[in-house]
């Protein structure tokens, strides 16, 4: 006779697990790799792999210094490392881009008890850290072929040398000056349908984010599409700003939150000193997620409202 | 307690920005350079033994329930005379604190002192304590002030680090590094001492560091 199992719900399971998630999550950040290795050549694949290589280990490391359970194998730190790379420029000195990585892993994601529990983006932390401690490196952008000027498409509007703007489609494709991963809008979107169609993201946070960006540049009187094809808006709104533990759990607040960062963005890309907001924004608005969650709560059917 | 006790709690057991988590202000503050620290950890220690003196030569003149404005007229009188000593005497060191200079009559350290100590005590002793704390202060500021100076500046005490100069991460010379420092500091005392502070607390209220001014019971 068999016995019975009798267990709670949920009794339908996906299998879905965090590597399961996180190797969706490499597979859908590779057009971007193969594009950034594509448009700055070999270096970017040097820093992409110091960036990979030293996460892991940093991770690797931390927990077993503090004898915690080790997961390395659920592909996370891989994420966080490659991300971080995405956003960094080509000719970062290597040694730099290894301390990004020990921030990311170990002061924003280990300190505050691992996977799941930090309250900030890892990579994104790390990047503004970065920006803050070597303004140089961070701002030095290599010369692409075929492109006609080193400084980011932001920048060009920011200082105003809108001679040397690239053309839309230039934009689209990534030929142009600025992060690794950034530059390729072409390869990020197909990276985002694959997320979306695999069910690893909804398509709330990209879309809100990115549209408030088209729409507050329009209305402000700047050019939405360069505004839209020129900074690392895609890259934060597609792979940073969807990252599970750090943005809404409820559709409508996902809804907010791509708002807020769109909101942000457009105000630091046009009153602020900085040329691209895209990070601050996303950071900012991690930081009042759990306001945007207790907001928006579901309610039982029947259940009191809070 | 003997005096030499008295003397060394101030620095390692009761140290009094890594344990007792006190005086964080000017910690984070002014210790960006190592030099900066040292002047203020010692200014705050001169303002300590000051304090402390006074404050326990008239424990028994000071009424209870005034004691408080009483010591914070003595402490920001003392402030003032150390202020000017240094504005006259180390004056780049008058310009690098700033603000933080007569701040110290609100540095919860003296207060603590005088409501702890010297409140209770004799003279003697509690010049002694003042020595300790003062010194304790002092040592944790130039540890956080090492970090974020060879981290940030790439230099000790003003002198270059070869390799470190050119690759300095400026991050740890403005606030947020001083946090990171702090924490970091702190995260590495406990692990060394195997989370001692937590072991007390088992070990009853009695041994709190913190326990005279709580006032729920313990050894007193």
């Amino acid at each position: 006779m068999n016995p019975v199992t009798v267990s709670y719900a949920p009794h339908i399971h996906n299998h879905a697990s965090t590597s399961h998630i996180m190797r969706d999550v490499l597979i859908a950040l590779s057009p971007a790799l193969a594009g950034s290795v594509l448009i700055f050549g070999m270096r970017a694949a040097v820093v992409i792999f110091m960036c990979v290589a030293s996460a892991v280990v940093f991770e690797w490391g931390y927990q077993k210094i503090m004898k915690k359970q080790e997961t390395i194998s659920d592909l996370s730190a891989c994420v966080t490392g490659l991300l971080l790379a995405f956003n960094l420029p080509v000719d970062i000195p290597l040694w730099q881009a290894v301390f990004g990585s020990g921030v990311a892993i170990i002061l924003v994601k280990q300190f505050f008890g691992g996977i799941g529990k930090n309250f900030a983006n890892p990579a994104l932390t790390a990047r503004v850290v970065m920006l803050i401690s070597f303004p140089t490196a961070m701002s030095t952008w290599a010369e692409v072929p075929n492109a006609v000027s080193s400084a980011t498409p932001l920048e060009l509007v920011q200082t105003g040398a809108l001679q040397y703007m690239p053309s839309n489609l230039d934009l689209f494709l990534g030929l142009h000056g600025g992060s690794l991963g950034e530059t390729s809008e072409l390869a990020l979107i197909i990276g985002g349908v694959y997320l979306i169609a695999r069910r690893v993201i909804t398509w709330h946070i990209p879309v809100s984010f990115i549209g408030t960006v088209y729409i507050l540049t329009a209305i402000l009187g700047e050019q939405p599409t360069v505004q839209l094809l020129a900074g690392g808006l895609f890259i934060g709104a597609i792979f940073m700003a969807t990252d599970y533990p750090t943005s809404p759990q409820t559709n409508s607040g996902r809804l907010i939150f791509g708002l807020g960062c769109g909101l942000l963005t457009v105000i630091i890309r046009v009153w602020g000193n900085y040329p691209e907001g895209v990070s601050f924004a996303i950071l900012f608005m991690n930081c009042i997620v759990p306001f945007i969650n207790k907001l928006t709560m579901h309610h039982a059917l029947g259940g009191k409202k809070a | 307690m003997s005096r030499y006790a008295i003397l060394i709690k101030g620095i390692a057991k009761e140290n009094p920005v890594f344990v007792l988590a006190l005086g964080l202000c000017p910690a984070l503050a002014v210790s960006s350079l190592v030099s900066n620290a040292l002047g203020m950890g010692l200014a705050t220690t001169l303002v300590l033994i000051g304090t402390n003196t006074v404050i326990s030569i008239l424990r028994n003149v000071i009424p209870d329930k005034v004691r408080i404005p009483c010591y914070i007229v003595l402490i920001a009188g003392l402030v003032s005379i150390v202020q000017m000593l240094v504005q006259a005497f180390v004056y780049p060191l008058y310009l690098a604190l700033g603000i933080f200079l007569p701040l110290i009559t609100v540095n919860c350290i003296v207060f603590a002192r005088a409501e702890l100590f010297a409140k209770k005590n004799k003279p003697f002793d509690s010049i002694i304590d003042a020595i300790g704390t003062g010194l304790g202060f002092t040592a944790a500021l130039v540890a956080i002030a090492t970090v974020r100076e060879v981290l940030g500046h790439g230099s000790w005490f003003g002198i270059p680090i070869p390799g470190l100069a050119e690759n300095s991460i400026s991050l740890f010379s403005m606030a947020p590094g001083g946090f990171i420092a702090f924490g970091l500091i702190i995260a590495v005392i406990s692990k060394i001492s195997k989370g001692r502070a937590a072991k007390l607390k088992e070990s009853g209220c009695a041994s709190c560091p913190s326990c005279a001014a709580c006032g729920k019971g313990g050894a007193e």
